[in-house]
């Protein structure tokens, strides 16, 4: 598996971290109990295309938001997401 | 068939050629008591289970491939209860009893070898940690043995005890802890299963639950038909997920793949199972000669049963770090498995909010040497409607109240468990 990223080209595998699923939006502090529980611990766990999040440590130090097919590794679509480290609060 | 040392002389001196098949493979019938999915170690244990110990002989196992086709045929075989948290140090030991006896049990050869488990420490620090992890296993009945370096030294004299950055000072050793043969585990509960009149149902994948007006689950459609069921339990691993969400659940589980290796058979090396303290890699050696070994996951979802080269570099660099001479073996074989990695590094054996369905899933890496105890509790569980006592803290809903088992401290971050 190798990641094109947006800024460096083609990089291995090695220089990325991985967070998981772009998809958990942190819910508005008073949002309640469930939501916390469901955006902390609840996934999706697609077997399929679904968005994630990866961080060119050993690169540009970018967050991206990479679209990558669990059952095959095949990525289709690879772009920068500044700040996806922090988790967007919802508005 | 019964198996003895009679039965293998009169099959030897026939030719091995009247050798009767070790399972019934069954077609389903329209209605069981209860319907295990999964024909993997998990839900072949469980099966056994309901019928020898709780009576239930009306039970379907049913199969999407071929039984033990997932991790059970996946894993590095080894089998341990050296686990520090409540919950998991007693259910780890009830399923380490189990191996002892299993053989008996199943009337089947499962090659356990209680060969010994050592986890290698590396600093003071880590020393301390691993003595106070014997000192909980020893509290609570199961034998571990902190060794210094002149022990260490006497029993593997190969370790790389000088390395420069992880001198190796000690290890804590599981005495009874070793390996067993991972296909006969998941046959031999096949093989006792089936005497006791369990179906067992390859090439039936379940496509969807049947639920009556109340939503209660009274069956599975599958490839084969549809099968009514007075209860399902799921013990499906990685696919854990993608069955639960045809009965409309969201799991705190994440499915990632592990890698695991074999090195050409080599003349015996390893006595036990050893684990490298600073890194991720953990070795045996097969009987047949491989060094059977692995490391951590790869990281990132998956369902593709194959991992990438950077952790095959990180898990060998482990390697080599504790034993040098082991640069010189040549990888024989690497394959993945598909882990249910659940949100705090521990299991799920509970009743779902779906009436009728039971959840036995996030084994995370650690499934293999559960399998007779995860059968057992989950017998129990399907059969009385209640938690075994020793898996009365695998709920479901301990990440709503706070109640996690959370052995690495590592938070909600499965790929770091």
């Amino acid at each position: 598996m190798r990641i094109i990223c947006p800024f460096c080209g083609e990089r291995e595998l090695g220089e990325f971290t991985y967070l998981g699923d772009a998809k958990p939006v942190r819910p508005a502090a008073d949002a309640g109990e469930d939501a916390v529980y469901d955006y902390v611990y609840l996934r999706d766990n697609i077997a399929g295309v679904m968005d994630e999040n990866w961080y060119h440590g050993g690169g540009c130090r970018a967050w991206l938001k990479v679209t990558r097919n669990t059952l095959t590794h095949e990525i289709s679509g690879v772009e920068a997401a500044a700040g996806a480290g922090a988790r967007q609060v919802a508005k | 068939m019964k198996y003895s040392i009679f039965s293998l002389a009169r099959a030897a001196l026939s030719g091995h050629k009247n050798w009767q098949r070790t399972w019934r493979d069954a077609a389903p019938k329209d209605r069981y008591d209860v319907v295990i999915i999964g024909g993997g170690g998990h839900g072949l244990a469980t099966a056994w289970f309901l019928a020898s110990e709780f009576g239930m002989k009306n039970v379907a196992v049913l199969e999407k491939g071929w039984i033990g086709s997932g991790n059970a045929g996946r894993n590095t075989t080894i089998i341990r209860s050296n686990y520090g948290l409540p919950g998991n140090t007693g259910f780890y030991e009830l399923s380490m009893k189990l191996w002892e006896r299993m053989e008996q049990d199943l009337n089947y050869n499962a090659m356990v070898s209680q060969r010994g488990v050592l986890n290698l420490y590396h600093s003071d620090a880590q020393r301390d940690a691993y003595a106070r992890r014997g000192n909980t296993m020893r509290i609570n009945g199961i034998d571990a043995e902190l060794l210094d370096q002149p022990a260490l030294k006497k029993m593997l004299p190969f370790l790389n005890f000088d390395h420069a950055r992880f001198p190796v000072q000690g290890g804590l050793l599981q005495r009874r802890g070793g390996t067993a043969r991972h296909d006969a585990v998941a046959w031999g509960y096949a093989h006792a299963a089936s005497e006791l009149g369990v179906d067992i149902i390859q090439n039936c994948e379940v496509t969807g639950f049947v639920r009556d007006a109340n939503g209660k689950v009274t069956g599975v459609e599958t490839s084969r038909g549809r099968i009514g069921a007075g209860k399902v339990g799921m013990a499906v691993a990685g696919s854990s997920s993608r069955v639960a969400d045809m009965a409309g659940l969201r799991l705190p589980i994440e499915s990632h793949v592990l890698q695991a290796f074999v090195s050409e058979a080599i003349k015996p090396l390893i006595p036990g199972v050893m684990t490298f303290g600073a890194g991720h890699f953990y070795v045996s050696q097969s009987d047949k000669g491989g060094l059977v070994f692995g490391g951590d996951i790869d990281g990132y979802n998956s369902y593709a049963q194959r991992g990438n080269l950077p952790v095959m570099e990180d898990v060998c660099e482990g390697g080599m770090a504790i034993i040098p001479m082991i640069g010189r073996v040549r990888l024989l074989r690497q394959w993945g498995g598909i882990m249910d990695m659940s949100m705090d590094g521990s299991p799920i054996i509970d009743k779902t909010p779906v009436d009728g369905l039971y959840l036995n899933a996030g084994w995370c890496y650690g499934g293999f040497k559960a399998t007779p105890g995860s059968g057992l509790v989950f017998a129990h569980l399907i059969a009385r409607d209640e938690s075994h006592k020793e898996a009365a803290r695998f709920r479901l809903d301990r990440f709503r109240t706070g109640a996690v088992i959370d052995e690495k401290g590592q938070g909600a971050q499965p790929n770091l468990h």
